[in-house]
């Protein structure tokens, strides 16, 4: 056999052989992608996905315990704007017809179960006691920014209205609908939850300053929560009340929060 | 079975392949190389899809949003958005693939950093890329940390994964029959060779332990440890980078592993990884005889 014969019937065999393998492989890819894309649909498999969660937390909770700070910077750290993302502008009445008046009308409730409900002015917050931050903030979509925060501790507002015994969580309310314009029969508006430990946290803040100016509209006028030890999304913006609650499953779709009730964790430690 | 059996020995006459055969990877080691190949792909694709919800990287620890160092987007052209990669201030059209393409069945293309059949899941979703990269990411270091235990205890790190000192002065020859596609045969081909050593101590003691630990760096809890941690990365978002980098350094060596699989006798690698038998190649000498 010749060179020629060798390579030529070498040529014949080699490539189909390849094109083969290339097909096998390709076709096992899509069936892969199109199985993985039908388990994200199926409820249990998803369920047991979701399970992380409840590890990440323990694990976490055992390396950073309830009082481990996050990390606070200084004013040279502090980013020239601070990005808004989410709503920008609520568009529900109630809350446009505040931003007119410069918030003057506006009160913080603080209900559920506590001894002695009660609801707060703009002034009367900025009268307690401060605590300014310089911290870092994480969106769940990847990014962060550095802000200087000033306002009052959830912890002392709490303290001021005495939760009972039976409350475990901290519920945010907040102006701005989200998929839809709010109705009497249909609430689309943000909402937010935290444990005891977060909402007891020194660095747990409801702010009402923004980088030494007071809190814009774009960032969450006229209070926002920090959480400093969590992703964004729990960092309610335009909080118009504060519930405590036993459990948050009652509320809207029961996961917690808005972003929870379309799928993200309710543990946004990572 | 737990002692790799020898090679019988053969004098003048070419050996079998019979007498070649050699249980060269153990079980625990080939389970746990099979989950890591799970795991990986998951976490890989998965990673994707978070990466496209911001497709920019920047350094230190707040995002300087007008210089990522890369970026993945879409410009606006003529005829519609055209997809684009901006790394370190060149822009590359990537359109197709990268910053604009079609999305399963659509009939128009999505603005989408990566492509679909590049992530887990291939639309774009959040929320669920982040369930299975948690997930599979626990499974991967619980796995990591039984594997760097056995190899360990078993004496699989110093026995077959330290080069020996013979293996250091033979470096050189060993780089240079790996550019020339040239493989071990006969005795030298029973253990890994030494570049095979260097890369997998390289990747298991480095590029995987940095990778989860940039990714444990963007855990806002986790900064909480001990406060300021994360500057010794560079801060959020070098960690960020960090991560996607080593991410990348781990898909270049996947692919060079898969081709030295491929052409070092690929169903005898792939089988050997499955029920732990190896056929030796034979010494040239030894086939002509």
């Amino acid at each position: 056999m010749n060179g020629a014969t060798m390579r030529s019937g070498h040529a014949r065999r080699e490539p189909s052989r390849r094109t083969a393998l290339r097909t096998a492989l390709a076709s096992a890819g899509t069936l892969a992608l199109a199985g993985c894309d039908r388990l994200s649909r199926n409820d249990t498999f998803v369920d047991v996905l979701k399970s992380a969660e409840h590890l990440s937390h323990a694990a976490h909770r055992a390396v950073a315990g309830r009082k481990a700070m996050a990390q606070e910077f200084t004013q040279a750290d502090v980013a020239a704007h601070f990005k808004g993302n989410g709503t920008l502008v609520p568009g529900d009445a109630d809350y446009q017809a505040l931003m007119r008046g410069g918030f003057k009308d506006w009160k913080l409730e603080v209900a559920g179960l506590v001894e002695q409900p009660a609801s707060f002015s703009l002034a009367e917050l900025r009268a307690m006691p401060s605590r300014t931050q310089i911290t870092r903030h994480d969106c769940v979509e990847g990014w962060s920014t550095i802000g200087k925060w000033k306002g009052v501790q959830l912890s002392h507002v709490l303290g001021l209205v005495k939760p009972l015994p039976s409350a475990k969580y901290v519920v945010f309310r907040c102006a701005d609908s989200m998929d839809s314009l709010s109705t009497p029969t249909n609430d689309t508006r943000y909402y937010e939850s935290v444990d005891l430990d977060d909402a007891y946290h020194v660095q747990t803040v409801l702010a009402y300053e923004l980088n030494d100016q007071p809190l814009p509209v774009t960032n969450g006028a006229p209070l926002r929560v920090r959480i400093e030890r969590q992703l964004g999304y729990k960092h309610a913006k335009y909080v118009m009340k504060i519930e405590l609650v036993e459990s948050y499953a009652s509320i809207r779709d029961g996961h917690g929060g808005y972003w929870e009730d379309n799928g993200y964790e309710w543990y946004a430690g990572i | 079975m737990d002692m790799p059996a020898a090679i019988s020995a053969s004098s003048s006459a070419s050996s079998s392949a019979a007498s070649r055969r050699l249980y060269r990877h153990r079980l625990p080691v080939r389970v746990m190389h099979w989950i890591n190949v799970v795991c990986l792909t998951i976490l890989l694709m998965s990673g994707l899809t978070i990466f496209n919800a911001h497709p920019a990287l920047y350094w230190g620890q707040g995002s300087t949003f007008d210089k990522p160092w890369v970026a993945i987007t879409a410009v606006q052209g003529p005829n519609g958005p055209v997809g684009v990669t901006r790394i370190a201030g060149h822009q590359f059209t990537t359109d197709g693939v990268l910053g604009r393409s079609r999305v399963g069945d659509a009939a128009a293309p999505s603005v989408r950093a990566f492509p679909s059949w590049a992530t887990i899941p291939g639309p774009q979703w959040l929320s669920m890329g982040r369930h299975w990269h948690f997930f599979f990411a626990w499974l991967f270091v619980i796995n990591g940390i039984a594997y760097v235990s056995y190899a360990i205890f078993s004496g699989h790190l110093t026995r077959d994964l330290l080069p020996t000192r013979d293996e250091w002065r033979n470096i050189g020859r060993s780089i240079k029959d790996h550019l020339l596609f040239k493989h071990p045969t006969g005795a030298a081909a029973r253990r890994y060779n030494v570049l095979q050593n260097l890369t997998y101590l390289v990747v298991i003691f480095g590029l995987l332990p940095l990778m989860v630990i940039a990714g444990m760096a963007m855990s806002p809890r986790l900064d909480a440890v001990f406060p300021g941690w994360i500057e010794w990365l560079g801060g959020r978002q070098s960690a960020r980078t960090l991560h996607f980098l080593a991410a990348s350094g781990l898909l270049l060596f996947v692919a060079v592993h898969l081709f030295e699989v491929l052409i070092s006798g690929a169903w005898n690698q792939i089988r050997s990884m499955i029920t732990g038998y190896y056929v030796v190649p034979a010494d040239k000498r030894e086939v002509r005889s």
